[in-house]
């Protein structure tokens, strides 16, 4: 008998803590499917970030680095200039990557390093409580935008997925979902293309992932799937960026 | 081999972490320590290590952070503004307890300040500096020998304890030239990095982290750190005395301070004043029971420091009232002469 679905090596046999139809154990589980697939789990060393993900050592099992908020594509340069034969990843939300860590992922990508970056955009600050985030909606309420965004005080949604493609040393920049089971399979084509990138040796890639919070944007489980696709799809297209190498023909 | 070389302090203390197998260094650029990246933009290229130039010290010493974690012996330098930025990353890898030598070449402060040598760092350095309860080994070199002593020494002990090691020079030091024996490396026994992300192949994984939640676990790895700088307070004090045991007065100073107080002890000696100078080489662990011994012995001391007073608040803590304490320092990046130190200690002898 053909075994057709397990759970992947790379996640551990603990069950997810997160909440309730919170996009974050999809995305790990994409991201341990392809280590699998890849079968680079050995070599492998994820970079957990400050926020939600923090406790992505809990679940994957391969080598984990806890990084200061922000940082990670700092930590993460050095952890690939140090070993370049072992593949590295950041796991950033919106706050650490499209906020206090701006300037760290811009030079990341400009330097062209040889890592791969997997961006939750869920348009809040989730493990906070539900502050606004760069990436959060004009007129979104959050706790610290009680009536919602205004353009006057708190500026617009950082497009980041747009601005690193504009960066020269960019190589794969790729906006996704996980609000269906096609962006599933996308996302997770998008995240092995990045290891893939990476290990081939062609240079820094991102890749975006529009995730539901219900808890914090305040709906049920499904109907942050309806606002993330008619919201939060309409300001952040999904899409590829860039793509240096892209096969064409 | 009993050669000399003649370098600029700043580029003694690249070679050093050169010859001591350091091959990560990352830093951003700021005066007085630009001797350290530029020199270590090429040296770092002829031995097959990583230099980068980072886009702040922020970045730098979070690339350090990472290349600590894969096992590599890492450095970064600043200034300190730069210094400054750096303490998030510096709190974070004693917390994760991640060896890596950082480097403060201070000039005056407080805010941009200025470019001139200057001890204003002191507190900073020695207190633990960012957040939270945690200690750096802090040397302080006064002469070319130690930048090259100290800081190989400085790679050996960060391994030795997994935990950041402070070289605080400053300008003077860092941009002065003299001529220094250039002693080999020896490399100790040192416990294999056990703990290093290196990809989990053959092993369980591993994880490197500050974060501890679950009840008494975060109390329980403190008390761990805490033991551990208690370990450094019993076998890693270093300090060196001139001329104190028959003297009425001990000069107490570090680094530069110390150089310039020597010349002022000397001429003192020659015209018959009983002065000798303590010189703290750690500044945490802090000499503060050879101070405590010499204080019973009924004599008096003054604390001279590029600061408006700060290594006293140590001093008098070691004494702790057994003698007089007194204090004369210069802030904001004055620096002293020797005859401002001798007219000062003939006014208080």
């Amino acid at each position: 008998m053909k075994k057709i679905f397990q759970r992947p090596t790379s996640l551990k046999q603990v069950p997810f803590r997160f909440c309730p139809g919170c996009g974050h154990s999809l995305i790990h589980r994409l991201i341990a499917e392809c280590i699998d697939n890849l079968d680079i789990r050995e070599r492998v060393v994820g970079i957990a970030p400050v926020g939600c993900a923090v406790f992505a050592y809990d679940y994957f099992n391969f080598d984990i680095l806890e990084v200061a908020h922000g940082r990670p594509p700092a930590a993460a340069t050095g952890l690939k200039r140090a070993m370049p034969d072992r593949i590295i990843f950041s796991y950033q939300g919106d706050g650490d990557l499209a906020a206090i860590g701006t300037a760290e992922i811009i030079h990341a990508a400009n330097r062209g390093e040889n890592i791969s970056v997997f961006f939750v955009n869920n348009a809040t600050y989730g493990m906070t409580g539900g502050q606004m985030a760069p990436t959060t909606l004009l007129g979104q309420k959050t706790t610290t935008t009680p009536s919602g965004r205004k353009v006057k005080t708190s500026g617009y949604p950082l497009h980041v997925s747009e601005l690193l493609s504009t960066i020269e040393g960019a190589s794969y920049i790729v906006r996704t979902s996980v609000d269906s089971y096609k962006n599933l399979i996308n996302t997770k084509g998008a995240i092995e293309k990045s290891f893939r990138y990476q290990m081939e040796g062609k240079g820094f890639s991102l890749v975006e992932i529009l995730s539901p919070c219900p808890v914090d944007w305040g709906f049920t489980p499904k109907d942050s799937i309806t606002w993330l696709r008619k919201e939060m799809m309409s300001v952040y297209p999904l899409g590829t960026f860039k793509d240096k190498f892209e096969e064409t023909g | 081999m009993r050669e000399k070389l003649f370098l600029k302090g700043n580029e003694v203390i690249a070679e050093a972490a050169i010859n001591a197998c350091c091959r990560f260094y990352a830093g951003y650029p700021i005066t007085p320590q630009n001797e350290i990246p530029e020199y270590m933009s090429h040296r770092m290229e002829e031995v097959r290590g990583v230099f980068i130039q980072a886009e702040s010290e922020l970045a730098a010493i979070n690339m350090v952070y990472g290349a600590s974690a894969a096992g590599a012996r890492a450095m970064t330098s600043s200034s300190s503004p730069g210094i400054s930025l750096k303490q998030e990353a510096i709190s974070y890898l004693a917390g994760a307890e991640l060896p890596a030598v950082i480097v403060n070449i201070q000039r005056g402060g407080p805010g941009l300040g200025n470019i001139s040598g200057s001890q204003a760092d002191y507190l900073q350095a020695v207190k633990g500096g960012g957040h939270g309860d945690y200690k750096l080994l802090v040397y302080a070199p006064y002469n070319l020998q130690e930048m090259w002593d100290l800081t190989m020494l400085a790679f050996d002990k960060a391994d030795e304890y997994r935990n950041p090691v402070m070289i605080l020079g400053d300008g003077v030091i860092g941009q002065m030239m003299e001529p220094f024996f250039p002693t080999p490396y020896v490399k100790p026994d040192l416990p294999e990095k056990d703990w290093s992300l290196t990809g989990c192949k053959g092993r369980e994984p591993r994880v490197i982290k500050s974060l501890y939640m679950g009840e008494g676990e975060l109390e329980r790895r403190n008390q761990i750190f805490q033991e551990k700088y208690l370990t450094m307070k019993e076998i890693e004090v270093r300090y060196e005395s001139v001329d104190v045991d028959d003297s009425e007065i001990i000069i107490v100073a570090f680094g530069i301070a110390a150089r310039i107080a020597l010349s002022s002890v000397r001429r003192l000696r020659r015209e018959g004043l009983k002065v000798g100078l303590f010189r703290p080489i750690t500044l945490f662990p802090f000499p503060e029971k050879k101070l405590s011994v010499l204080a019973e012995e009924n004599r008096r001391f003054i604390t001279i420091e590029m600061n408006a007073g700060q290594m006293v608040e140590d001093v008098r803590l070691a004494i702790n009232g057994k003698s007089e304490v007194m204090f004369y320092g210069r802030p904001g990046g004055a620096i002293f002469t020797p005859e401002e130190i001798y007219e000062k200690i003939k006014t208080v002898y």
